[in-house]
């Protein structure tokens, strides 16, 4: 306007500024400061003053000594001259403050700026040592500003101490801050302050006041808030209502904090329900709201306020303009909000109550203007408070149809918060949310994540049995274009709400086989055994299934959990897949080779994970018994796997060589073809819940394998023994081959796999075992350890061992169980 | 009841930080670093409210500045979204057509508005000029001629 901007002022000019505050068009009428000095002197035209200020100030006053200048812009004091060589500028707080915030932005690099901060923090420092200075305020702002970028800055603890105390106010109010920053009720020097507080609580001076009010509510401890309770309730009956209204919010901090005090306020509190200023009605309704959340009976005696709240809403809603507190067109939505969540508490389960409030609501829903976000604040706490109460069945109606006109509505937020809402209501209300279905299925391809999850859930709840098939359908393509964060939550969903309204099973089978084709990396675990289980059930499709299983291996292995149940499939069911017909699907030549070099690229791909291989594996071990040329080729693939590095691996291997070796006969009973397996819930295992030694989490997962199919012979009978539990015996010592106990750790197949039985169990004996020897002959030594797991199981290891150079053949155990 | 109050520029810069829950240091620099990241990886024209643990948070941006606030579940949305509306209002009849330099250059004053306004996790004055008048008050009270007297010259 007049003078460029300058951080030195020393002079003032006050013909030229009078000349061009004329100049300029400026109105340099005086704004009278209320401390009665004098207006714009008459004689300005003195040489030898300059008075340099920046360009938006818009109004000065000058006193007529020349040593006062106060400047302004708009309502706020801006500059103030002590005199030409003074200056001070009232609305900054220091120079020093602000030059060193700007040496701080200058700073280019990290290290500049912690250099220009440690600099500062010294001084700082060396100053808080001195005793009183006049810059002390000062000193603390630049170290709340090096606090806020991050630096510490605990030493100013006690400085912050130091200044509540002081009598000055602009060293009380940046002390005041310092507080609220720097401490917490976790610091000692807290505590130091709480006589500071409870002096000022009592001081004359509203605003000193206001600052130990606000510093309670925002740190006060236990400790102090039960110190100062009594001084608060005195204050809520003061007749000052700008304290009034700090002092209720007070009180909600000190309920909060100890509950037990929160009878102390209440009768305060009931009688500043009749107050008509706005700050303190919203802070007493905070705090009844408060007071009836934590405590029954407090709830039963502001229940008959309810007529009043009633009231008071009726006079914000039908009142006319009032400037002091319309926004956009609504009178006061802060407290209508807040008034209407109280009515909420006060009319839950509780007839009466709920009564006294229709007419208020429909009134509110009805009235209030739902073009701008407050209105649609206002009528979304209505909803809250309609759905919540026990409202009658018309007002429930007229709240569902504001949610509905909410979910057309073109601002996200909006539309986001309608079915936050509706979430809560579709298990009461599912008829009413079934309506807007089409609108909330659109919902899902919104482009926002926020509300393409509500859309989920919602979606989700929705599902029925009349609408399964087209909520599949768009559930479907939501997922191969979801966003990876709610896969896993969409994958699931479906799989839950296939179970419970599938049409039809070829339906629930094609489902599933969908959602693993184009979300297989995200289900959950238990879908493999879960979808085996749901196959093995549908007897008449397992042509079907594995005639679609094996198309889609030969076009995608990536997907581990479709793999593993086409691989189980292929392995159940590889005869029908090689008969070729088909009813349901149309039908494919495969020949036996094909099979078989399916399953081996399976067994080969680096994609594969440990436990594919393993259903691979095992997989063709089963078509050893279902196809009859390629016998050979199996033989050779499982005894190349006999050497493999991975543990589980060869371990299967060797045994399904043996199996083809010397148990050949029992081959073909081995492989028979699972029978239907009974759904267990989860945690559960098979057979009996045995609690003994079930250490590993996977375990504990469904484990869908029944008594698989027992080996006929000596197996079995050791197993019998242990009454079907699943402790780990050694099959290998059949073999002959010193053995440990082996913890498996990958999740076996459901198939009737012989190393299903050993788990992962680690075994932990409780009290050390004894180990007995108890034979030793020829090279073979046994030896038996026991382990007590409970107190109704006992778990007996056999441990054979060979010690010749020879393979010790022909090794044979019987076991007799003792009636 | 809220839960924090945080301002911070596009560069993830914090500019003034109001809690209204005790927590420790570390909690806060890791709620700010969180809350810093995921607002500001925000693609514009998408709704404005996260869930975030176990509260909601409201966030929006003016020109260079994002404001975030968490709130407890109970909280109404889009009255949170007016709450940050109106200490805008607030800052820009102080300031006169506020940027995010006078609140830099003045965060102390930035404060002392919001300890006007907000109290306690709760609003405390519902009404912006019984705010601003009780601003100026305490503004003026800091300027007696006294204090004046004992400022020492720079």
């Amino acid at each position: 306007m007049l003078f460029d901007f300058s951080t030195a002022f020393n002079t003032i000019q006050l013909g030229l500024l009078r000349k061009n505050l004329e100049l300029s068009g400026v109105d340099y009428q005086p704004v009278p400061l209320d401390s009665g000095l004098p207006h714009w002197p008459p004689a300005l035209g003195d040489a030898g003053f300059v008075l340099t200020f920046p360009a938006w100030i818009d109004s000065i006053w000058v006193s007529s000594q020349l040593n006062a200048a106060v400047c302004w812009r708009g309502s706020v004091k801006r500059f103030t001259f002590l005199n030409y060589r003074h200056f001070y500028r009232a609305m900054s707080p220091s120079v020093p403050l602000q030059e060193m915030i700007r040496a701080i932005r200058s700073a280019r690099t990290q290290c500049e700026e912690r250099g220009v901060i440690q600099r500062e923090c010294a001084a700082i420092r060396a100053q808080f040592r001195q005793t009183d200075n006049g810059g002390r305020s000062h000193n603390l702002a630049k170290l709340l500003y090096v606090h806020m970028l991050g630096y510490p800055a605990h030493f100013g603890q006690m400085e912050c101490v130091r200044m509540i105390g002081s009598s000055r106010y602009s060293e009380k109010r940046v002390g005041y801050l310092g507080a609220m920053m720097l401490l917490d009720e976790k610091q000692d020097a807290s505590l130091l302050i709480t006589n500071s507080i409870k002096n000022d609580l009592s001081h004359s001076n509203q605003h000193v006041q206001s600052l130990a009010l606000c510093t309670l509510a925002c740190m006060g401890s236990a400790e102090m808030c039960r110190d100062l309770a009594p001084e608060i309730n005195r204050l809520l009956r003061s007749s000052n209502s700008y304290i009034k209204k700090k002092a209720a919010l007070c009180a909600v901090h000190i309920v909060r904090k100890v509950q037990d005090l929160g009878e102390l306020f209440v009768p305060s509190a009931h009688s500043l329900l009749s107050e008509k200023n706005h700050g303190v009605l919203h802070g007493t309704v905070v705090l009844i709201t408060e007071l009836c959340e934590r405590s029954p009976e407090a709830l039963e005696r502001f229940r008959k306020t309810v007529p009043d709240l009633v009231q008071i809403m009726k006079g914000l809603v039908i009142s006319g303009y009032s400037p002091d507190h319309d926004v956009a067109g609504v009178s006061d939505p802060f407290l209508q909000v807040r008034i209407l969540r109280l009515l909420r508490i006060l009319g839950r389960n509780n007839e009466a109550a709920s009564d006294a409030m229709n007419d208020l609501l429909a009134q509110v829903a009805t009235n209030t203007d739902s073009t701008k976000t407050v209105g649609n604040a206002v009528l979304y706490e209505t909803v809250l408070t309609v759905l919540d109460i026990k409202s009658e069945s018309g007002l429930r109606v007229l709240a569902v149809n504001i949610l509905g006109r909410f979910l057309l509505n073109n601002d996200r937020n909006i539309r986001y918060i309608a079915m936050t809402s509706l979430q809560k209501i579709v298990a009461t209300d599912h008829n009413a949310v079934q309506r807007h279905r089409g609108t909330i299925v659109d919902c899902l391809k919104d482009q926002d994540a926020s509300v393409k999850r509500r859309a989920l859930e919602l979606s989700l709840a929705l599902v029925s049995a009349s609408n399964i098939r087209s909520m599949m359908k768009e559930l479907l393509i939501f997922l191969s274009s979801s966003p990876p964060e709610l896969r896993a939550q969409a994958a699931s969903g479906i799989f839950n709400a296939a179970e419970r309204y599938a049409p039809s099973q070829r339906w629930h089978i094609d489902t599933i086989l969908h959602v693993l084709t184009t979300a297989g990396g995200d289900v959950r675990d238990e879908t493999v055994p879960n979808l085996i289980q749901l196959i093995t059930n549908t007897s008449e499709l397992h042509c079907y299934t594995v005639h679609k299983l094996y198309r889609a291996l030969l076009t995608d292995i990536s997907q581990q959990p479709l793999v593993q149940v086409a691989c189980w499939c292929i392995g159940e069911y590889g005869d029908l897949l090689l008969k070729g017909e088909c009813q349901e699907t149309e039908a494919v030549q495969v020949t036996e080779d094909d099979v078989l070099d399916a399953l081996e690229i399976v067994l080969q791909s680096h994609m594969s994970t440990p436990t594919t291989r393993g259903f691979a594996l095992t997989a063709t071990m089963k078509l050893s018994t279902r196809i009859t040329d390629n016998v050979d080729r199996i033989r050779s693939i499982v005894s190349i796997y006999g050497s493999c590095i991975d543990v589980e691996l060869q371990q299967r291997a060797v045994e399904y060589n043996a199996l083809f070796k010397k148990y050949d006969h029992m081959r073909a009973a081995v492989l028979e073809r699972m029978p239907v397996i009974q759904k267990n819930s989860l945690g559960q295992t098979n057979g009996e819940v045995s609690e003994e030694a079930i250490k590993e989490t996977q375990l504990a997962k469904v484990r869908q394998d029944e008594t698989p199919q027992q080996p006929a012979g000596q197996v079995c009978d050791l197993l019998d023994l242990l009454g079907g539990s699943q402790e780990p015996l050694q099959p290998s010592s059949l073999l002959g081959d010193p053995a440990l106990i082996q913890p498996t750790t990958a999740l076996t197949s459901a198939g009737g796999d012989l190393l299903d039985l050993l788990g992962g169990l680690e075994p932990t004996p409780l009290t050390p075992a004894p180990t007995v020897t108890v034979y030793e002959k020829n090279g073979v030594t046994l030896t038996l350890s026991c382990e007590q797991q409970s107190d109704a199981g006992l778990t007996i290891t056999l441990t054979a061992s060979n010690s010749t150079d020879s393979d010790i053949s022909s090794f044979t155990l019987q076991a007799a169980v003792p009636k | 009841m809220m839960r924090f109050l945080l301002l911070f520029s596009r560069q993830g810069r914090l500019r003034l930080q109001k809690w209204f829950t005790a927590m420790s240091e570390r909690e806060k620099k890791k709620i700010i670093r969180e809350m810093t990241n995921m607002v500001l990886a925000r693609p514009p024209r998408t709704c404005n409210f996260l869930q975030w643990k176990d509260l909601k948070i409201v966030y929006k941006r003016y020109a260079s500045l994002y404001f975030c606030l968490g709130v407890e579940d109970e909280e109404n949305e889009l009255l949170a979204l007016e709450i940050i509306h109106r200490y805008v209002e607030l800052l820009d009849k102080y300031f006169g057509n506020v940027c995010e330099l006078d609140i830099i250059f003045n965060f102390e004053k930035a404060y002392f508005i919001l300890d006007e306004f907000l109290m306690g996790g709760e609003i405390q004055e519902t009404s912006k000029q019984i705010v601003n008048r009780a601003i100026e008050s305490s503004d003026m009270l800091q300027e007696t001629m006294e204090e004046y007297m004992s400022k020492p010259a720079f």
